[in-house]
């Protein structure tokens, strides 16, 4: 009962501890104390009957690289670990496992609800491309809730947001999201790339699923592409069956097995890896893996600078007088100050936007004329990183949706990285200057 | 989303590890013939592992499943019985240790073992009496896989840390 096992509570080890060991115990045949990289595409069988039994998912096991991987393994767990999910899968890169995720979850004709301050690649992804494959996305501006409620139809199968957005500066009211979500009884998905389980986990705030783009500050090195879908493991779809037969009727593929009953709080990342990296392929390789994992070893020490060199570089602009505005929840004028300190105590990302006083004309010479921060289109790096979105990461939207994203043609984007503040200062002050 | 179950148990690892290291023979209540149910991929994976399961189930009483002899009840089968593993609903868990209290002593059973999304607080309270362990909630071909490291290999958490080698099983 309750009583006689609550005495004996299991010791819970703290958030930086977990960044470093969490599904990585030493190699049990050669002690290999960091994770190997298993560079194999198969695995051998015992016997005939072994092969069965992994090919029907009655045991648990390696059989071939597109689904699972121990090296892969090692960082699905450890994401997993942090966000205190119960399952995650990763994917080949954040779209992967977007494409994933709402694969898992959607028939042609179903509908989801996304925030329209999104990174503009999944803007587009859930526009154009979904649109093909007969998912309708609606998109709502989620700074007012109020918005979501009158959008959702029995049509709407789940609600999608980046708690810290993509460009920069906006903050969702998480928790109030969730209710939402939780009242219509559909998943709350939640893209933590930006604000990393370090600075926030979604799903304490009532997520039931979370995305990453690993690709950004949980490798943190700008050096490997990779995505991951966490499953808290508390979303009912029993109990929702109706809206969710892709987890709760018989899979035809599998002999007649459903996901939700046979696999419980964990059927979500089976269903996307048995069904979903099985039949479209977009599997992280271990290579990719291993950087993600040496990188993330680090992501504790990594958050704190980014954040506070973040702030300094927000301040230092807010009183430039060559800068019209800064969009950062880092400072008090923002209005999203008081929902960056609620979801994101430790800081409020490092990824923002502002715009020149001389407007278009003069971001465009700022990109050009940085000498420390790298103009390209990536963020989370240990390299401070400076983009025009309009011109590049939101090309592809209309101007509303890019106003609505805020990538307007006058807003620039940085990505703070982990250099000595001091030189960052220096190098946007010069280039402006130009 | 709140669970179907409130899942305010808490075993800790070391709890459930010897449970499942110090048992040989499970009998499990409620197995099927039916090889896609959950009950069969429970029953199939502990053979694996090298447990003598033991099928209960009346309507399949005589035949085999997975190569074991089925029985009626609890009480026909003739070996020790280490632990009962229950695959029915929270409120049919009552009548089963009904049945198994009576028999605890010249059975040797020690834990029962209610299945994920199975309940019943009296019950437990009632075994627990008599000196028995219990589990609820809880599946043990899941917790095996996530205490013996095969269940990290599917990218679910285990919660366990360690700097010692896995134990190869
Ligand atoms: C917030 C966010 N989500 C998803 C993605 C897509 O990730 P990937 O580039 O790994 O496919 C990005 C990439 O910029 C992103 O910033």
């Amino acid at each position: 009962m309750d009583e006689t096992n609550a005495s004996k509570i299991q010791y819970q080890y703290g958030l930086e501890t977990r960044t470093i060991h969490a599904g990585s115990r030493p190699d049990p045949v050669t002690g290999a104390r960091n994770t190997p990289i298993y560079q194999t595409t198969a695995y051998t069988f015992d016997d005939a009957n072994h092969a069965a039994d992994l090919f029907n998912l009655q045991t648990f096991g390696f059989i071939y690289s597109r689904l699972t991987n121990p090296t892969v393994a090692v960082l699905e767990e450890r994401i997993a670990n942090l966000e205190d999910g119960r399952a995650a899968l990763c994917a080949s890169s954040g779209h992967a496992a977007q494409f994933l995720t709402f694969f898992s979850l959607l028939n042609p004709g179903d509908e989801f609800i996304a925030s329209q301050n999104l990174y503009g690649g999944s803007i587009t992804q859930f526009t154009h491309s979904f649109k093909r494959l007969g998912w309708t996305c609606n998109f709502v501006d989620m700074t007012n809730v109020e918005n979501i409620k009158s959008s959702i139809s029995v049509k709407t199968k789940a609600i999608f947001l980046e708690v810290l957005a993509n460009p920069g500066g906006v903050v969702i009211d998480l928790e109030a999201v969730a209710k939402i979500a939780n009242g219509a009884g559909i998943p709350l998905i939640v893209d933590n790339t930006l604000a990393t389980p370090f600075l926030c986990q979604p799903f304490k705030w009532g997520a039931d699923l979370v995305l990453h783009s690993t690709t950004k500050f949980l490798s943190g090195h700008g050096t490997s592409l990779g995505g991951a879908i966490v499953e808290s493991g508390m979303f009912d779809w029993v109990g929702n069956a109706d809206k969710f037969p892709t987890m709760t009727e018989p899979d035809p593929a599998y002999h007649g097995l459903t996901f939700a009953e046979t696999f419980g709080d964990f059927g979500f990342t089976m269903k996307a890896r048995a069904v979903g990296l099985r039949d479209f392929g977009p599997c992280m390789s271990p290579a990719n893996a291993f950087y993600t994992i040496t990188g993330m070893e680090t992501l504790h020490l990594r958050m704190l600078r980014h954040v506070e060199n973040a702030q300094v570089v927000a301040e230092f602009l807010n009183s430039h007088n060559s800068v019209d505005w800064v969009s950062y929840a880092g400072l008090p004028k923002s209005p999203y100050y008081d929902l960056a300190k609620k979801y994101l105590p430790k800081g409020a990302g490092s990824v923002f936007t502002f715009g020149l006083k001389g407007g278009y004309e003069a971001g465009v010479k700022l990109v050009e004329s940085t000498n420390l921060f790298s103009h390209l289109a990536n963020v989370g790096d240990t390299r401070s990183l400076i983009l025009h979105p309009a011109s590049t990461t939101h090309r592809q939207l209309t101007d509303a949706q890019r106003d609505a994203a805020g990538a307007g043609p006058k807003v620039i984007r940085l990505s703070i990285g982990l250099e000595t503040s001091d030189d960052l200062l220096y190098d946007l002050d010069q280039a402006m200057a130009q | 989303m709140t669970p179907k179950v409130p899942s305010s148990l808490i075993y800790t690892d070391d709890y459930i590890e010897k449970i499942l290291r110090g048992t040989r023979t499970i009998a499990i209540i409620g197995a099927s013939a039916n090889w896609v149910r959950p009950s069969s991929f429970v029953m199939k994976y502990l053979q694996g592992k090298g447990y003598q399961v033991l099928p209960v189930n009346p309507a399949r009483a005589g035949e085999e499943i997975l190569g074991s002899k089925c029985y009626a009840n609890i009480a026909e089968i003739p070996d020790q019985i280490d632990m009962v593993d229950i695959f029915r609903s929270s409120e049919s868990v009552g009548p089963v240790i009904d049945e198994i209290l009576p028999i605890v002593v010249e059975k040797n059973i020690r834990v029962i073992w209610m299945q994920l999304g199975v309940r019943n607080d009296s019950a437990a309270m009632r075994a627990e009496a008599v000196g028995l362990q219990v589990v609820m909630d809880r599946c043990p071909k899941i917790e095996y896989g996530r205490l013996f490291g095969e269940l990290s290999w599917s990218g679910v958490n285990s919660g366990v840390i360690s700097s010692k080698r896995r134990r190869i099983g």
